[in-house]
C-alpha cells in the first residue's frame, strides 16, 4: 500500500491563496482576541484561585454557583473530568489578598458551599497563584519561546540559507498564531501546559519544514537548470507521503491522548491536534512559499550587484577553485 | 557481508539492558511529580530586604556605640534597608569619626559626607547582591531542615524565579497544608531580652520617656495583643538581647510546672556563659522570651541560669512540638510571602497517571497497527525501534532522577511522534530507491544514508529548541524540555542504528535478491 506515491500537485501555484486564507484566519482571531480584551489566561499567568471539588452525589453547576453566594459573581464554575465522578471546578480571578493569605479565598469557597448544603464533597485539588508570579511566568514563557525559535532560525540559516530560515520561522509563527486563534474560539485558557503544547507544535512545524528543505537542497543538485519554485514544488511532492503519514500517525497518538488522557491533558491534546493540522498545512503551503518569495526578491538585487564588481568575484572564484 | 552485525546487535542489547536496569523496579526508580502523585507545591518569596535592614540597623547601632566609647555622641537613622544616616558629628571629632567609621563599615558600606556633620552610609551594590543571595541560601537551608523533620519523603526545596529570590517547596503526599505552611513560614527569631517595664498598655510604659520609645529599648506586644495593634498589653525591653536562637544547642517538647506543654532548650557553651553572667547580675528582674517579636512569657530571674531554659505559654501539644522543631532548625533570615500554592489530591493524581498511561498505550497501539498495515514487516522494525526509544528514555529519566510530570508524559508522546517520523522518512526513502530498481541491500543502505542528514538536521534543531526551553522555561516547560531532549538523543540511536541493524539482520537471513517487505 502506498499513498501519494507519485504526487505531482502544483502547490506553489496556490501559495498566494494559501497566504490570504491564513492571513484572514489570523486577522479574524486577532479581532476576536481584541474584542475579548486579550488572550484568555489560565491562573498560571493571570493569578487567581482554582478549587476542584468532588461531590458524593450528582450536583449541578448552577447549584454550586448559587451556593457560592455573592463571591460567585466573578466565578467560573464548570463540571470537571469524567461525569461519573461529579467533580466541579470553581475558578476565581483573585487570591483573596496579598501575601500569606493565599488560601483564605479557597477556604471561603469551601465554607460557603458547605453552608449551602448541596451535598457532601471533598477537595480534590486547589491552586492559588499570586499576581506577581503569574506575570513572571508569562515573561519567562514568552522568552523561552522566542529564544528557542531564535536558536532554530540561526541553525537553519547556517545549514540552508537565510531565506529558508525565515520561511521556517514564519511558518512556525503561523502555526502558533492559528493554534492560539482556535484555542480562543474553543474557550481554552492559556496555561503552562498549553504553552508546552504550543512549543511542541513549533518543534513539529520546524521538523516538517526542515525535511522539505533538505529535499530541496538535494533536488537542487539533481535539477540544476530548473527554477527554484519548480524544485521546491518537486520537493514538497516527493515528501508529501511522508508528511501526511507522520502527521496522520501523530494525530492518532494525540487523539488517543485527547479522548482518554483525562481532564488535565485535554487542553494540551486539543492544542496539539490543531497544531498538527496547521503544521502540515504550513509545511506544504507556507514555509516554501515564503522562501521562494524572499529568494525571488533577493535575486535581482544580487544579480545587479554581481555584474558591476564582476572582476573581483571572478578573482575570488578562481582563487577558490 | 554484514560482518559488524553481531557487534551492532550486542550494542543494542547492552543499551537495552542498561536502560531496563536503570529504571527497574519502576515503582521505585521512576519518580512522579506532584501533579501525578498528589501533594503540596509552594512558591515562596523571600523578603531579602528584611535581612538587609537587619544588617543596616545592626551596623548603625554598633557604630553609634563604638563612637559613644570614644565619647562622641551622634544620632543614627535607618533610611532604607540598605542605607543609614549619621547626624551630629562634632567638627572637632570628625577625623576620629572617619577613622572609626572606616574600620567598622568600610568593608560593606560606602560613606558619603552631606556636610554639617551628617553622613550617609550606603551598602555597596556587590554586597547587596551577595547578601540577598546568602539570605535565600540560608532560608533554603532552614526550610530544608524543617521539611526533613516533617517526615515527608523526597521533598524538593530549591531556588526559583527570574531573580532567584523565590523558593519552590514541594511536599509529595502532604495533605495538612495549614500545618506545613505554619512550620515552613515561621520566622522563628528567638530572643531573650531583659524587661525594663511591663506588662502594661503603651501610654503607661512610655510616659517616663516622653511618649517615645528610647533608642536602646523596644516596645514588644505580648501574645494577647494582635500583631500590629497599638492597643493591648506591651513590654518595654532592652534592645540588645541577652541571647538569641543562634545560641541554642537543642530544643525539645516538655511540660511546665502545671503539666502544660512547653518547650525546653539547651544553650551552647558560649551562649551559656553570656546567659549565666546576665542572669547573675539581674536577679529579680524579668526576662522576656521573645519569639518573632512577640513576648511569649516573661518569668522573673530567680538565680543565675546557665545552660537550660524553658518557654511556656498557652501551647497545645502540637504547637509545642512544632515550635521546638522550628527552633531546632534555626530561624529564617527573612520573612516569607506565599506567591503560589498548589494542592493536588492523591485521587486526582492517580486518575491522571491511569489516563496518561492508557492514552500512551492506545496511541502506541494505533501507530503500530498503522505501521504494520502500511509498511508490512518493516512496520515491526519501526515498532521495535519506537518501543526501545521509550525504554531508553525511561532509563535516562530514572538515571538522572528526573521527575515524571504530565508535561513529561506529553514529551513521551512527542518522542513517539519523532520516532515514527524518522522511521517513515527512512521507509519512504527505501521505497523510492527500490522503485529506482535498486536491490534490497542497496536500497536499504541508500535509504538510511540519504535520510541520515535530514534526521540530523531535524534533531539538532529540536535539541536547540529543547535546550532554550530548559534554560528559560519554568516548571512544566522544563519537565517537557528534559523529556524531549533525551527522547531526541535516544531516537537518533534507535531509528538510525537499531532500525538499520534490524534490517541487516533480516537481509542476512534471506537469500540474495529476495524482495524486502516494505
Amino acid at each position: 500500500m502506498r499513498i501519494f506515491a507519485h504526487a505531482n500537485y502544483n502547490f506553489i501555484k496556490w501559495r498566494w491563496h494559501a497566504l490570504i486564507v491564513s492571513l484572514v484566519l489570523i486577522w479574524a482571531g486577532v479581532a476576536h482576541v481584541i474584542w475579548l480584551g486579550g488572550l484568555p489566561l489560565g491562573i498560571d499567568f493571570s493569578g487567581g484561585t482554582v478549587v476542584v471539588l468532588q461531590f458524593d452525589h450528582p450536583t449541578s453547576v448552577q447549584a454550586v454557583r448559587d451556593g457560592l453566594g455573592p463571591a460567585g459573581q466573578d466565578a467560573v464554575v464548570q463540571s470537571y473530568g469524567d461525569a461519573s465522578r461529579h467533580q466541579v471546578m470553581v475558578r476565581l480571578p483573585e487570591t483573596g489578598g496579598e501575601g500569606a493569605n493565599l488560601d483564605e479565598l479557597a477556604g471561603r469557597i469551601q465554607q460557603s458551599i458547605q453552608a449551602a448544603n448541596i451535598g457532601t464533597f471533598t477537595v480534590v485539588s486547589r491552586q492559588m497563584v499570586g499576581p506577581a508570579v503569574g506575570h513572571d511566568l508569562q515573561q519567562r514563557g514568552i522568552w523561552a519561546t522566542l529564544t528557542a525559535l531564535g536558536g532554530i532560525l540561526i541553525y537553519v540559516a547556517f545549514r540552508f540559507r537565510l531565506t529558508f530560515a525565515i520561511g521556517a520561522i514564519v511558518a512556525t509563527f503561523h502555526d502558533i498564531l492559528i493554534t492560539l486563534v482556535f484555542l480562543t474560539w474553543f474557550h481554552y485558557d492559556l496555561s503552562l501546559n498549553i504553552i508546552a503544547a504550543i512549543l511542541t507544535i513549533a518543534g513539529y512545524s520546524v521538523n516538517d519544514t526542515i525535511v522539505v528543505f533538505d529535499r530541496v537542497r538535494e533536488d537542487q543538485r539533481l535539477m540544476r537548470r530548473a527554477p527554484l519554485d519548480e524544485i521546491v514544488n518537486a520537493a514538497v511532492n516527493q515528501t508529501l507521503g511522508r508528511t501526511i503519514i507522520t502527521s496522520g500517525t501523530t494525530f492518532l497518538a494525540v487523539l488517543a491522548l485527547y479522548l482518554f488522557g483525562g481532564e488535565v491533558l485535554r487542553g494540551f491534546a486539543f492544542t496539539m491536534l490543531i497544531g498538527i493540522i496547521t503544521g502540515t498545512y504550513s509545511t506544504v503551503f507556507i514555509a516554501a512559499s515564503i522562501a521562494i518569495i524572499l529568494s525571488r526578491r533577493n535575486r535581482p538585487v544580487a544579480a545587479a550587484a554581481a555584474t558591476t564588481p564582476a572582476r573581483t568575484t571572478d578573482v575570488k572564484r578562481r582563487r577558490r577553485a | 557481508m554484514y560482518k559488524n552485525l553481531r557487534w551492532k546487535l550486542l550494542v543494542v542489547l547492552a543499551v537495552t539492558a542498561l536502560a531496563v536496569w536503570s529504571f527497574s523496579p519502576p515503582s521505585q526508580k521512576i519518580k512522579l511529580g506532584l501533579d501525578l502523585k498528589g501533594g503540596l507545591h509552594l512558591v515562596l518569596g523571600v523578603q531579602t530586604d528584611d535581612a538587609l535592614k537587619l544588617e543596616t540597623d545592626t551596623t548603625a547601632a554598633q557604630l553609634q556605640s563604638a563612637l559613644k566609647d570614644e565619647s562622641v555622641t551622634v544620632t543614627t537613622k535607618t533610611i532604607d534597608p540598605t542605607s543609614f544616616e549619621v547626624d551630629g558629628v562634632p567638627a572637632a571629632s570628625d577625623q576620629a569619626f572617619r577613622t572609626l567609621a572606616d574600620s567598622q563599615t568600610s568593608g560593606s558600606y560606602d560613606r558619603d559626607a552631606r556636610g554639617g556633620g551628617a553622613y550617609v552610609f550606603k551598602m555597596k551594590p556587590n554586597i547587596v547582591v551577595q547578601r540577598r543571595a546568602e539570605t535565600v541560601t540560608q532560608a533554603i537551608q532552614t526550610i530544608e531542615r524543617r521539611v526533613n523533620e516533617l517526615g515527608v519523603s523526597e521533598p524538593v526545596v530549591m531556588p526559583y524565579g527570574a531573580r532567584n529570590d523565590q523558593i519552590i517547596v514541594q511536599l509529595p503526599g502532604m495533605s495538612d497544608v495549614a500545618r506545613a505552611k505554619e512550620i515552613i513560614g515561621k520566622t522563628a527569631v528567638l530572643e531573650l531580652k531583659l524587661v525594663q517595664a511591663g506588662p502594661a498598655d503603651r501610654a503607661t510604659l512610655l510616659a517616663p520617656y516622653g511618649g517615645q520609645v528610647p533608642a536602646d529599648m523596644d516596645l514588644v506586644p505580648d501574645t494577647s495583643t494582635a500583631p500590629g495593634s497599638t492597643t493591648g498589653s506591651f513590654y518595654l525591653l532592652q534592645h540588645v538581647p541577652v541571647i538569641t536562637g543562634r545560641d541554642l544547642r537543642s530544643a525539645r517538647t516538655t511540660t511546665d510546672q502545671y503539666n502544660a506543654p512547653a518547650v525546653s532548650f539547651t544553650l551552647n557553651s558560649d551562649g551559656a556563659a553570656r546567659f549565666g553572667r546576665a542572669t547573675a547580675s539581674n536577679i529579680g528582674r524579668g526576662l522576656a522570651i521573645v519569639l518573632d517579636n512577640q513576648v511569649m512569657s516573661a518569668p522573673r530571674i530567680d538565680g543565675a541560669i546557665t545552660t537550660d531554659g524553658q518557654i511556656t505559654g498557652r501551647f497545645t501539644q502540637q504547637e509545642a512540638s512544632d515550635l521546638s522543631l522550628v527552633l531546632r532548625s534555626g530561624s529564617l533570615p527573612a520573612s516569607l510571602t506565599y506567591e503560589e500554592q498548589q494542592e493536588v489530591g492523591p485521587s486526582l493524581g492517580a486518575d491522571s497517571i491511569r489516563a496518561g498511561i492508557l492514552a500512551s498505550l492506545i496511541g502506541l497501539a494505533l501507530v503500530t497497527a498503522f505501521m504494520l498495515t502500511y509498511y508490512k514487516l518493516s512496520g515491526l522494525n519501526a515498532f521495535v525501534s519506537i518501543a526501545l526509544n521509550l525504554v531508553i528514555l525511561l532509563g535516562f529519566m530514572s538515571y538522572l532522577g528526573a521527575v515524571m510530570t504530565l508535561p513529561g508524559i506529553a514529551g513521551f508522546i512527542l518522542t513517539i511522534g519523532m520516532g515514527v517520523d524518522s522511521n517513515v522518512l527512512i521507509f519512504e526513502r527505501i521505497r523510492e530507491e527500490l522503485e529506482a530498481n535498486k536491490g534490497a541491500r542497496q536500497a536499504i543502505a541508500a535509504g538510511f544514508d540519504r535520510v541520515f542528514i535530514t534526521i540530523v538536521d531535524t534533531h539538532v534543531s529540536s535539541l536547540i529548541a529543547a535546550g532554550f526551553l530548559f534554560q528559560f522555561g519554568t516548571g512544566p516547560i522544563r519537565g517537557f524540555a528534559t523529556t524531549l531532549f533525551f527522547g531526541l538523543i535516544s531516537n537518533v540511536f534507535t531509528s538510525v542504528f537499531v532500525s538499520r541493524a534490524l534490517f541487516e539482520l533480516e537481509l542476512s537471513k534471506r537469500r540474495a535478491g529476495a524482495a524486502v517487505s516494505i
